[in-house]
C-alpha cells in the first residue's frame, strides 16, 4: 500500500493536466447556482438555509460524476497504459484506492468552491452553520457513492461513453429506488421489507436526512460500505479481465 | 534467473501459448523470437505478471509471478509492446512517477531518472507532453521508465518495432551496453532476425506457442542449409556439373542469369577449398568467391512454416 499515495498524486495531477478539470468545474459550478437559485427559488422560499442547494445535487451528480469517472479505467484499457500500470509493484487496492480517492478529492475540491454560497446565505440571513457544514459532507459522501460505481463501469469496458452511460443507469437506480413513484409500484404486493431494502438503498433517502444537518451513524456506514462494495467490484473486475 | 515451467495460456478455443518452459541464466541476452501471433507477447504478459496463466508457472529471481507478484515485478523492468506510457505526462514528470512507484525518493530518485535519461538521450524532450513525441522518442520514454531502477531482468517487447535505422541502432547499442559485464537478464522479443545476430546471446524461436528452437545465433544458423555454403560470382556462366560431383556437395542452386552460383555443403563439411581449387582448375573468371554463415532467416523461416531444415 506505500504506493497508494504515488498513484492518488498522479490520479489527481491528471485531472489538472487537461482542461477536463476546469470545464467540469466551471460546469458544476454554473449549474450548481442555476438550479439553486433560478430552480430551487433560494431567494423566494425566503429562509436562511441552503436546503435549495442541496436538493438538486442527487440530480446533478448523476451526469457529472459519471464524466469524471469514466475515464479511471476505461482510458488506461484504451491506451495500454493499464499494462504498464499492472506490471509496476503496485498492489490492486493501492491502483483502485487511488484512483478512487483522487477522483473524490477532485469532486470535493468543485464542491468547496461553492462556498459562495455559504457567503451568500450568512450575508442575507442567519443560516445554522453545522447543518450546512453536514450537508456538504452528505453531498461528498453521496459524490463518493456515485464515483465508485463509476469506477466499477470503467473498469467494465475501454469505452468511455458505454462506461459513462452505465454509470448512468445503475446511478439512476440507486437514486430513484427511494422515489414514491418507485415505491408505489411495489407497495400492494411486494411485502413491506422489500419497500424498507430498495428505499434504505436510495442516495436521495440517506441524503435527506444528511443535509437536513442529521449526521447518522447509520446513514455515514451506508456510503462507506456502498463504495467498499463498488470497489471491491471494481478490483475483481479488473482482475478477471485485465487484457481485453 | 529467469524459469518459465509447462506455461500455457488460452484464449478460448485457441492456445496461445502451449506448454513453454525454458531458463534463461544471468548475463544472457535472450532473442525471443517468432511469427507474429506465435505468442511471444502473451508470454512476456504472463512472464511480468499482467495475464495469468491457464497452466504451468513462471518465476523471476527466485520470486513466483503468481504468488509474489509484487516482489518479482520489483526485480524487473518491463517495455509493454507499443511502448504506453501516459501521454498526457510531461517525460520528466512520468518518469519520476515510475522511479517513485519503484520506491526512489530524493536525490537517489533525481540520479537515477538523470542516469536513465543520458542513457536514452532524453535531455531535449524532458518538458514535452508525451503525446507530442515522436514514436522513435515515446519507444525511448519506455526504455527509460524500465531501466530507472536498474533492474536485475530486463524485459523488452518488440523495443526496435517501428523505429528508423539510426534509432534501431541507437536501441541496440543501449541494450549492448546494459548487458556488458554485467549479471543482468535481457529478454528481447522480435520478428527481426538481424536483431538477434547483433544483440543476443541466445535465441528462442517459437512457433503457435511452442518452443521449435533454442541456441546461441551461430548454433541456429548452422542449422541453414547455407551454412558453409560457398557463393561464387562468375564472369561469364559455367557448367555446374563439376561443382556438383566434388565431395561434400548437396546442390548447386543457379540464379537466372547464371552468373551466381551457390554451393551447399553436406552438414558438417568445409567445401570452400575444393571449390576453389575447382573454380582455378576450370579456370572460371570469379569475380566473387565467399563462403555463407549460414542464413538466420532461412532457418526461421523453415522451423516456423513447419518444415524440416
Amino acid at each position: 500500500m506505500n504506493n497508494l499515495g504515488v498513484i492518488f498524486r498522479r490520479e489527481l495531477g491528471s485531472y489538472f493536466a487537461t482542461p477536463l478539470a476546469y470545464i467540469f468545474i466551471v460546469i458544476f459550478l454554473v449549474m450548481a447556482s442555476l438550479f439553486t437559485f433560478d430552480v430551487g427559488g433560494f431567494y423566494e422560499a425566503g429562509q436562511a438555509d441552503l436546503i435549495a442547494f442541496f436538493n438538486f445535487h442527487a440530480g446533478l451528480y448523476l451526469f457529472l460524476i459519471p464524466a469524471v469517472a469514466m475515464r479511471l479505467w476505461a482510458e488506461e484499457r484504451k491506451s495500454g497504459t493499464i499494462e504498464l500500470l499492472m506490471t509496476l509493484p503496485v498492489s490492486r487496492a493501492a491502483m483502485v484506492l487511488g484512483k478512487f480517492l483522487a477522483a473524490w478529492v477532485f469532486v470535493g475540491i468543485a464542491l468547496l468552491l461553492t462556498f459562495p454560497m455559504v457567503l451568500t446565505v450568512n450575508y442575507l440571513g442567519s443560516p445554522d452553520n453545522g447543518a450546512i457544514l453536514t450537508g456538504y459532507i452528505g453531498s461528498w459522501l453521496m459524490a463518493g457513492g456515485y464515483l465508485a460505481i463509476g469506477s466499477c463501469m470503467s473498469a467494465l469496458t475501454k469505452n468511455q461513453v458505454i462506461a459513462f452511460i452505465l454509470s448512468v443507469v445503475v446511478c439512476f437506480l440507486f437514486v430513484v429506488s427511494g422515489v414514491s413513484m418507485v415505491q408505489n409500484a411495489f407497495s400492494g404486493w411486494a411485502p413491506q421489507w422489500v419497500l424498507d431494502t430498495l428505499a434504505s438503498f436510495s442516495f436521495l433517502t440517506r441524503f435527506e436526512a444528511i443535509s437536513k444537518g442529521v449526521l447518522d451513524l447509520r446513514d455515514l456506514l451506508y456510503f462507506f460500505s456502498l463504495m467498499g462494495a463498488w470497489l471491491l467490484a471494481t478490483a475483481v473486475v479488473i482482475d478477471l479481465k485485465k487484457a481485453d | 534467473m529467469i524459469s518459465i515451467n509447462s506455461l500455457t495460456k488460452r484464449f478460448g478455443d485457441h492456445v496461445a501459448v502451449d506448454n513453454l518452459s525454458f531458463d534463461v541464466k544471468p548475463g544472457e541476452v535472450l532473442g525471443f523470437l517468432g511469427p507474429n501471433g506465435a505468442g511471444k507477447s502473451t508470454t512476456m504478459k504472463m512472464l511480468t505478471g499482467f495475464l495469468t496463466p491457464d497452466g504451468g508457472s513462471a518465476s523471476v529471481c527466485g520470486f513466483d509471478i503468481q504468488t509474489q507478484t509484487l516482489l518479482a515485478q520489483q526485480k524487473m523492468g518491463y517495455l509493454p509492446e507499443g511502448a504506453p506510457c501516459y501521454g498526457d505526462m510531461r517525460v520528466k514528470g512520468f518518469l519520476e512517477f515510475i522511479a517513485s512507484v519503484r520506491g526512489l525518493a530524493g536525490a537517489e530518485r533525481q540520479r537515477q531518472v538523470q542516469r536513465a535519461v543520458e542513457q536514452v538521450e532524453l535531455q531535449d524532450v524532458l518538458g514535452q507532453r508525451i503525446e507530442t513525441l515522436s514514436k522513435g522518442f515515446k519507444r525511448r520514454v519506455g526504455l527509460a521508465q524500465a531501466i530507472l531502477h536498474d533492474p536485475q531482468v530486463l524485459i523488452l517487447d518488440e523495443p526496435t518495432d517501428g523505429l528508423d535505422p539510426n534509432q534501431k541502432h541507437q536501441v541496440r547499442r543501449l541494450i549492448q551496453q546494459l548487458a556488458e559485464g554485467s549479471n543482468k537478464i535481457v529478454v528481447i522479443s522480435t520478428h527481426i532476425l538481424e536483431e538477434v545476430s547483433a544483440v543476443c546471446s541466445r535465441a528462442v524461436i517459437i512457433g503457435k506457442g511452442r518452443l521449435l528452437a533454442d541456441g546461441t545465433p551461430d548454433e541456429l544458423e548452422a542449422r541453414s542449409r547455407y551454412h558453409q555454403a560457398v557463393t561464387l560470382s562468375l564472369a561469364a556462366p559455367a557448367d555446374s556439373a563439376a561443382l556438383e560431383s566434388l565431395p561434400g556437395v548437396v546442390a548447386v542452386e543457379r540464379s537466372a542469369d547464371g552468373l551466381a552460383l551457390t554451393v551447399l555443403a553436406k552438414p558438417g563439411e568445409v567445401i570452400f577449398p575444393a571449390v576453389g581449387q575447382l573454380a582455378r582448375e576450370q579456370q572460371w573468371q570469379v569475380n566473387e568467391l565467399s563462403v555463407e554463415r549460414g542464413r538466420l532467416d532461412d532457418v526461421f523461416r523453415s522451423l516456423t512454416s513447419g518444415e524440416s531444415v
